[in-house]
């Protein structure tokens, strides 16, 4: 049998409105804080904006785990890549020396690096390890300039909120939030093991994401945008990923 | 007045649903409001773990232990099932469709319900003595022969006596508890260790189960397992009796009387 008082009914509606109005309160300091992501919307955004929120208050300033030298793969793992097309060709045909990387949105100095000059900055490794969403994973040592670097060196605005990145692939762009453009461990790759990126790693150029899936480490990368909205990229849901049916955020 | 049905009937009033007297048994409930609610929750995001899980594990049926494994290393098994991605090597000359976005949307939202549905069940278990009380095993059922008594009891097949319609015995209690908080921790631990953001925060999650792939291989077993409480848990609801199991999880009335009318 139902049993229901006054006394319940008074108590559960008080209980109810203090449950929304908290959810509100919450959702309003989860977007203050940066903690809503772009594909928040639909019936998977509760999933994504807890896993999202609570990685992001979690692992803010985490590394990734790194390997000795003696756990590297090998032989080295390369997935299959998508057809490279004719702008690609023609910058292979001429060994990659035409490459640049553009970078602009809300920086001071909006500029096109070659790969030279990626490789004239400081450079870092890693050996990290590389999961894809599928399930499987490989270990190897990734050679780059950190992302963090070339942000300084173009001076991003204070209002910046996410970089967005483009593959020369028209369809592969991805987004992240300034804790991971900022983060030590993100690199503009551009060796790995000790020798070049080869292409199907993503050479010459691939963004290295150590603390998400493999689908974020996108390859071929050309252009950079420093934004404080993703509402203008695509469908406004971040990146090319949601739009096909993945999430944005990829720590899980 | 409350609904009850399409009928609308005053509080209080009892609905007569057989010939027969009501007992006084329904006047308290078989399990609380809390244990229902928690356990049909439960129900809705086991079955959604379960399919998004079949969904994403078909990617890549291949199981390996230690921190790396991928088509180039030689898999622990292989699951004898075509994938949906064209890079494993599967023995099947075709490729399912990639159901991985909406399966990992899915199962990570499905995850997050169940556990703080399963907080919710476990505190507040803690504070009414549900924990205690009902699945904690009493002191008569720590002896062997009461042991012995309850497996001869269900290698018999024998039917549950009425008082058993109104607690737990033993095999239950154990399996309930070893369900609740040895597989459903696992099961999320390995879950979390696979998580490349989690582990940069707390590495040790990952590492102290030799590896990212180990814990994958893992969750894989502890799934199973859980698959496997269920399935028993099913047909051991359909011998005891399934209309008043389910009638008691759901309205919270155990009423035995009715099985044997």
């Amino acid at each position: 049998m139902i049993d229901l008082s006054r006394r319940k009914l008074i108590l559960s509606g008080v209980a109810a409105t203090a449950g929304v109005s908290g959810l509100g309160v919450a959702a309003r300091i989860a977007q203050k804080y940066g903690l809503v992501p772009p594909d928040h919307g639909g019936i998977y955004g509760l999933g994504e904006t807890l896993t999202y929120a609570s990685q992001r208050l979690l692992t803010r300033h985490s590394l990734a785990r790194e390997f000795p030298r003696s756990q590297i793969s090998k032989p080295p793992l390369a997935n299959e890549i998508p057809p490279l097309n004719e702008a690609f060709k023609r910058l292979q045909a001429g060994g990659f020396a035409d490459w640049r990387l553009s970078v602009n949105g809300m920086v001071d100095r909006p500029a096109a690096f070659s790969l030279t000059q990626l490789k004239s900055y400081p450079s870092h490794s890693q050996i990290t390890l590389l999961a894809c969403e599928e399930g499987w994973s490989y270990i190897a040592e990734w050679i780059g300039v950190p992302l963090s670097h070339v942000l300084d060196v173009v001076g991003i605005h204070p209002q910046a909120r996410y970089v967005v990145y483009f593959s020369i692939d028209p369809d592969w762009w991805e987004s992240i939030d300034m804790a991971d453009a900022l983060h030590p461990q993100t690199f503009l790759a551009y060796g790995m093991n000790g020798n070049e990126l080869p292409v199907g790693n993503g050479g010459p150029l691939r963004l290295r994401l150590p603390r998400q899936l493999g689908y974020k480490s996108v390859k071929y990368i050309t252009h950079l945008t420093v934004t404080d909205s993703l509402k203008g990229f695509g469908k406004g849901l971040g990146s090319a990923s949601p739009e096909g049916g993945y999430a944005w955020y990829a720590g899980i | 007045m409350a609904r009850l049905g399409s009928v609308r009937v005053p509080l209080g009033v009892r609905v007569p649903s057989s010939a027969s007297a009501v007992p006084a048994t329904t006047v308290s409930s078989r399990h609380s409001a809390l244990v229902r609610v928690t356990h049909w929750i439960t129900t809705l995001c086991f079955f959604a773990l379960l399919v998004s899980g079949v969904e994403i594990v078909i990617s890549h049926p291949r199981f390996y232990w230690g921190e790396t494994g991928n088509v180039l290393t030689t898999p622990l098994f292989k699951l004898p099932i075509p994938s949906s991605r064209a890079l494993v090597p599967t023995g099947y000359g075709y490729v399912l469709p990639d159901q991985n976005g909406w399966s990992r949307y899915l199962h990570f939202q499905a995850a997050w319900i169940a556990v703080l549905t399963g907080l919710l069940y476990s505190i507040s278990g803690l504070f009414t003595g549900h924990l205690r009380k009902n699945l904690l095993p009493r002191e008569a059922d720590l002896s062997w022969r009461a042991f012995s008594t309850a497996i001869a009891n269900h290698l018999r097949f024998e039917r549950p006596s009425e008082a058993e319609a109104w607690s737990y015995n033993v095999i239950q209690r154990l399996t309930y508890l070893f369900v609740i908080f040895v597989l459903f921790p696992l099961v999320i631990w390995t879950g979390l260790a696979m998580s490349p953001a989690f582990v940069s925060a707390v590495p040790a999650t990952v590492t102290v189960l030799g590896g990212q792939q180990s814990a994958r291989t893992i969750h894989f077993f502890v799934s199973l397992s859980l698959l496997l409480f269920l399935l028993v848990h099913v047909v051991m609801v359909c011998l005891a009796g399934f209309r008043s199991r389910m009638r008691a999880m759901i309205t919270g009335r155990a009423g035995t009387h009715m099985e044997r009318a």
